[in-house]
């Protein structure tokens, strides 16, 4: 399929303000601004876009979900805190195509009524922050962005808004929370942000791929959005590939493309001529997929019904020489990390996990910790204020139900049993 | 005791690492500073001018290295809320440094896609290199080294940030020479940040 979102990202100075008017910059906007906000969400709804932050939640209905009628100011907060391990996509949106997302802001404000977006990008992204600045400046000139956009009356401001390393920040609720100068930890739902969210003002929270994903669904046509892609998946996808593959990336496909074309075709297969054990399909939080399951296409349906997700569609491919056990201890590592701690079973069943999972990949575990693992596990999913708790506790299960296995010789032999190349010249401990 | 039946609570792990912050030298924010911060605050409504604390913590960081207990009760003034509002921020996000560090906070990315390429093997060399643990500071406080989670550029693991600049695709055998090269030049020794993309 011909790249949508990223036509241009190996130009040089694709971030500038002249390449991007180039390839129809802010003809979507200049279009949406002749329409009714109405329109612009009856358009977005019809087009069928999901959210892609992780949830696939469709768009449309959270513009329409937003409240009007309340008299407050109403606000779109990009969700720019890209976090999930395994994703990248986000980062190079607003690395080589920033206008893109400036506006697919300023089309979601005039949808809702708002005059203000927020970018929450992550902390360690300052140098995408400099490139993001650097554009809105260029639109604010331009008239892209300001007072009486194109004569329409519709004012317009778009604001960065900088994080400071928290994961958690990424969960909608946590995201305004931290836009408010605290710390960022998920509120109790109801009410949910569309009618009560940044101070209190009723609050879309969309994800940057979401959002750029609007100006080519204005400019270019629902008809032509629903054309690509399966049904109920339309639309272009970023997809990244990252871990033991040949070429890691980020490839934009429309969600016919299979999971195997993924690590074959577009990531160029396994590296070091090894075979493939398992990938993630989703960034770190949904369950694993085995050689034998990858013939499924990448979308959001079609993972699902496959027993997985397509969350943030960032896939990461092992090759057989990984450890399963050392793979769930690395992962619970972060989530115990990133942990906001408000809610207890995630804040105390993270850290017991990880120190399990330490435990039996040093080789001192025992047959009974196999077994307190699912049992930790399960007492955390579905039991926490937001998704994390769940997220935690899936590589676990995943890896638990996929690799028994491995997990009982690590319990047997009394060390790791599959060591890859750099890991095996350090004894079982060091690592 | 035990919270769990088959778990050690209360063991070392879970003893606190948290220490107040250390007092440091009488800090306000120059003219200059203060009129940055006044023109980010200006970028929320008026009456919530707390929404730009994140901004005014890092500037009392890129000037004193980290958050003493002086710099934050300055943030309080400047914002019209307590310290121990500022506090409550400064100690919840990870990029905050709550002692000081050495002039190069060398960050390493250990989640899985770095984890698979070698980013353990990464930290490893720089700790053995400079004789400290992760955490650690060099005896010269040249070098902080810190093990960090995903930084989001798993295509080029693995990852390692150097204060706000990026380094892509460092394999372990050359953080050595990495470090070096920082003496030398500074964050200009970075490689930068360089996505790769595939046009299919």
């Amino acid at each position: 399929m011909e790249p949508v979102l990223i036509p241009h990202v190996r130009e040089p100075n694709s971030f500038t303000l002249d390449s991007y008017l180039t390839h129809q910059g802010y003809e979507g906007l200049k279009k949406a601004l002749t329409m009714t906000p109405e329109a612009i969400i009856d358009a977005v709804k019809a087009s069928g876009l999901r959210g892609r932050g992780g949830a696939g939640f469709p768009t449309g209905l959270k513009w329409q979900f937003v409240d009007k009628k309340v008299n407050k100011p109403r606000y779109i907060c990009c969700n720019a805190d890209e976090s999930e391990p395994g994703t990248f996509k986000d980062h190079l949106l607003m690395e080589r195509n920033p206008h893109l997302l400036i506006e697919g802001c300023a089309i979601g404000c005039y949808a809702i009524g708002s005059t203000v977006a927020y970018i929450y990008i992550r902390g360690e992204f300052l140098h995408v922050q400099h490139i993001l600045e650097r554009a809105i400046a260029e639109a604010y000139k331009a008239g892209h962005l300001g007072k009486n956009i194109y004569g329409s009356g519709f004012d317009c401001d778009v604001f960065v808004h900088r994080g400071a390393g928290a994961y958690e920040a990424g969960e909608e609720t946590a995201l305004i929370e931290s836009l408010e100068g605290k710390r960022a930890q998920p509120r109790i739902k109801p009410p949910f942000p569309a009618s009560a969210g940044l101070y209190n003002c009723p609050t879309a929270v969309n994800n940057v791929e979401t959002l750029c994903n609007v100006p080519p669904i204005i400019t270019r046509g629902v008809e032509w959005y629903t054309s690509v892609g399966p049904e109920k998946n339309g639309g272009p996808k970023l997809f990244c590939v990252s871990g033991h593959v040949n070429t890691p990336g980020v490839f934009e496909a429309d969600m016919h493309v299979t999971v195997r074309q993924l690590i074959y075709d577009y990531a160029g297969g396994i590296a070091n001529g090894r075979q493939l054990k398992a990938v993630i399909p989703g960034g770190s939080s949904v369950p694993i997929l085995l050689p034998s399951q990858i013939d499924v296409a990448a979308s959001f349906d079609a993972l699902q019904k496959a027993g997985t997700l397509l969350g943030s569609a960032g896939m990461i491919v092992m090759d057989d020489t990984t450890c399963m056990v050392w793979v769930a201890k690395n992962l619970l590592h972060f989530y115990r990390h990133e942990s906001c701690g408000k809610c207890t079973p995630c804040r105390e069943g993270g850290d017991w996990l990880y120190k399990i999972l330490d435990k039996i990949e040093r080789g001192e575990g025992t047959m009974k910790d196999i077994d307190l693992l699912l049992s930790v596990s399960d007492n955390i999913a579905g039991k926490t204020l937001c998704a994390f708790g769940d997220a935690a506790a899936t590589p676990v299960l995943t890896t638990v139900k996929q690799f028994r296995a491995e997990y009982e010789a690590h319990v047997k032999e009394g060390r790791c049993t599959c060591p890859a190349d750099w890991r095996a010249r350090t004894p079982v401990g060091a690592h | 005791m035990s919270f769990h039946p088959d778990l050690p609570y209360a063991t070392a792990f879970q003893e606190s690492d948290r220490k107040l912050s250390p007092e440091g030298e009488a800090f306000s924010f120059t003219p200059e500073q203060r009129q940055k911060f006044e023109e980010l605050a200006s970028h929320y409504p008026p009456e919530q001018r707390k929404s730009a604390i994140i901004y005014a913590l890092f500037m009392v960081q890129d000037r004193i290295g980290y958050l003493s207990a002086a710099g934050m009760r300055h943030v309080a003034e400047v914002i019209g809320c307590t310290p121990a509002d500022v506090e409550d921020v400064a100690t919840y996000y990870a990029m905050f440094y709550k002692q000081p560090v050495g002039k190069y906070v060398v960050q390493v990315c250990r989640t899985l896609s770095c984890a698979l390429k070698g980013a353990e093997r990464v930290t490893e060399e720089i700790a053995n290199h400079l004789h400290i643990a992760p955490g650690g500071t060099d005896a010269s406080k040249t070098f902080t080294l810190l093990e960090v989670e995903c930084l989001g550029a798993c295509d080029r693991a693995p990852v390692v940030m150097v204060n706000d600049g990026w380094h892509e695709c460092l394999k372990p055998e050359d953080a050595v020479k990495l470090l070096e090269t920082i003496k030398a030049s500074g964050e200009a020794g970075l490689s930068g940040c360089v996505h790769a993309v595939e046009g299919k």
